[in-house]
């Protein structure tokens, strides 16, 4: 094993990462790294930069400044060999189709040094029952399950999935996950885009969240937003006709017995305690409103 | 719920630097003509519009003129050839333009239209690799295309082929020569199509003209002289005459432009269309357009 290839470094580094598309910023100096073995998701809405960014690590996109490495190397300057250790699944499906899915993956697992064997690939993203059907007669999230297959084929070190299970039905998903999870004890370093927080919540090691081009947050999932983000809230209203009143306190249960003790019973009492969703809707929301001032 | 558990195994950091040489490339590109192949006779249109339509009009036009008598007969009826043999050549020109330029423009445009592109240039394939894919199934697919052109003439409408191996010789370079330029051709056009959407309607209708201004549908000799002209500039017409020259009588050639069958000018005619479409696809082919 050369240094060349399984280098020891961080499987990606991005650092001041900007793309234009003519007078418009897409992507606005980003920057983080992830490490070999890591599973890193890339949590923002629609519009954010997800697929800009991961395009340009994948060096399909051409970057307005910055700096970008993957496996070792500058996406610009892709070669053979690097392109065989990577796995890609666009958020675009693409495909003339008229092949069988056994037929697409032989070929596809024909094109790399190393390939993953094809009953299990097919078996490992459920479509078994369809190997003999032509892609362009699949169901969307079928034809969906085609493009993981196609991006694992080739055993890449560094997977990237761009919105890989848009269109899954929920046992999809779930077998989808158990994929990503057994590539992962594998060793595969996994770049995953997504705007389904559960998804990476399951899957990820760390997730960074982008909204209007910007890194807004970056870290653990269960840690992201700010400590002040992730305080209970409880909320009430002193009488039927009184207004909503909300307060964020680490000590709900101490809180609401002053207020019972202090008034009585209040109207409409709620503690919440806020999801993972409340926290990242509130950090993109705070974002967008940011970029909107 | 199948939870299949893949099998793990080394990574790819051992591969040797010459797994990814010219072996592989060939090996690749060989590869890949089966697979190309396989789609090109799957693809119901195309098997129609470029594979068959050279066939179905040859059919068409033997039985429709034929009660014209033959061509090139003498005032009493005897003598000349049969329609069949008369519109032969023409129509195996028309194939070669069909096969190559017309197949691989816009079956690449769709390509670049519909993703596929996109998803080879993720992929360890070299472009050379898919480049032999496409001649060689341009190659594979106009080869069944000829001979089934030959053998319903000969067949069907009783054509007598040329029996002088220099005849031959002449079909055989010809041949070659317009295919591999017709397809490269094909390769450098397919940039024009500006989606995958509109490539047959921005490379059929002008090979159609082209069709007909290059002695394929109407006979050359007939035309006006300045439609022959700007014919010339193309290289349909030299395929179309290289292709008289191999399969009509050598007393044809007093009906060429010039009173012979002028094959110094057909190789030199598409050897400058090759060279030209080799560096146009050099210059111009991208796996996408970046950005897009
Ligand atoms: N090729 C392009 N030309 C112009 N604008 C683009 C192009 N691709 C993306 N954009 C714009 O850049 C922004 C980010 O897009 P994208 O990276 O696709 O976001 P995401 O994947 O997070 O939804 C969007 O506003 C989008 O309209
Ligand atoms: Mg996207």
């Amino acid at each position: 094993m050369t240094s060349s290839h399984r280098g020891s470094g961080p499987a990606v580094t991005v650092d001041g990462l900007r793309k234009s598309y003519g007078s418009f910023t897409a992507v606005d100096g980003i920057g983080f790294e992830i490490a070999r073995g890591e599973t890193f998701a890339l949590l923002g809405p629609n519009g954010a930069g997800k697929s800009t960014t991961v395009e340009i690590l994948e060096g399909y996109r051409e970057r307005s400044g910055g700096e970008v490495s993957v496996l070792g190397a500058d996406p610009r300057h892709a070669t053979l060999e690097w392109k065989a250790r990577i796995g890609i699944v666009l958020q675009q499906t693409g495909e003339s189709g008229n092949v069988t899915v056994r037929e697409q993956l032989t070929h596809f697992a024909g094109l790399y040094p190393h390939p993953r064997d094809v009953d299990e690939v097919i078996a490992a993203v459920g479509l078994e029952q369809k190997d003999k059907t032509r892609i362009k007669s699949l169901s969307g999230g079928q034809r969906r399950r085609v493009d993981v297959a196609l991006g694992v084929i080739g055993r890449p070190e560094l997977l990237f999935l761009d919105e890989p299970t848009t269109g899954f039905d929920p046992e999809a998903r779930r077998q989808f996950w158990e994929l990503i999870r057994t590539l992962s004890r594998e060793g595969t370093t996994i770049v995953l885009t997504t705007h389904y927080l559960d998804e990476a919540a399951q899957l990820s090691d760390r997730a960074a969240v982008i909204a209007g081009g910007r890194l807004i947050d970056i870290g653990p999932v269960h840690e992201l937003g700010s400590a002040e983000a992730r305080v209970p809230l409880v909320r009430w209203r002193e009488t039927e006709s009184s207004a909503v009143r909300e307060q964020r306190t680490l000590e709900p249960a101490r809180f609401v017995a002053g207020l019972v003790a202090e008034h009585g019973e209040p109207a409409e009492l709620e503690v919440i305690r806020p999801s993972l969703e409340d926290i990242y809707l509130e950090l993109v929301g705070a974002a967008e409103a940011e970029a909107a001032a | 719920m199948s939870t299949t558990i893949l099998t793990p195994g080394p990574l790819t950091g051992t591969t040797r630097e010459s797994h990814f040489g010219p072996l592989r490339a060939l090996r690749l590109g060989v590869r890949r003509i089966g697979y190309e192949t396989k789609l090109y006779f799957r693809a119901g249109d195309t098997v129609f519009f470029t594979f068959l339509f050279p066939v179905v009009l040859l059919g068409i036009f033997s039985v429709a003129f034929g009660g014209l008598g033959n061509v090139g007969a003498n005032p009493d009826g005897s003598g000349g050839i049969s329609q069949a043999a008369y519109y032969l050549p023409g129509m195996i020109a028309a194939g070669i333009l069909l096969s190559g330029v017309q197949n691989l423009g816009v079956d690449i445009a769709m390509e670049r239209g519909d993703g596929t592109l996109k998803r080879l240039a993720g992929t360890p394939l070299p472009v050379i690799s898919y480049f032999i894919g496409k001649m060689g199934q341009v190659l594979v697919t106009s080869l069944a295309q000829v001979i089934l052109l030959l053998l319903l003439a000969r067949v069907a409408f009783g054509v007598a082929l040329p029996t002088e191996p220099a005849k031959w010789l002449t079909f055989v370079w010809v041949y070659l020569l317009g295919i591999v330029t017709a397809a490269v051709l094909g390769i450098a056009i397919s940039r024009l199509p500006r989606s995958g959407k509109s490539a047959s309607a921005v490379i059929i209708p002008p090979l159609l003209v082209l069709q007909f201004i290059s002695g394929v549908y109407l006979s050359f000799a007939l035309l006006p002289e300045w439609l022959q002209n700007i014919a010339s500039i193309f290289p349909l017409k030299w395929i179309a005459q290289g292709m008289r020259a191999a399969l009509l009588p050598d007393s044809f050639a007093s009906a060429e432009a010039g009173g012979s069958w002028n094959l110094p000018g057909v190789a030199i005619a598409l050897g400058i269309w090759l060279v030209v479409g080799l560096v146009v696809c050099r210059v111009t082919f991208r796996w996408i357009r970046k950005d897009s």
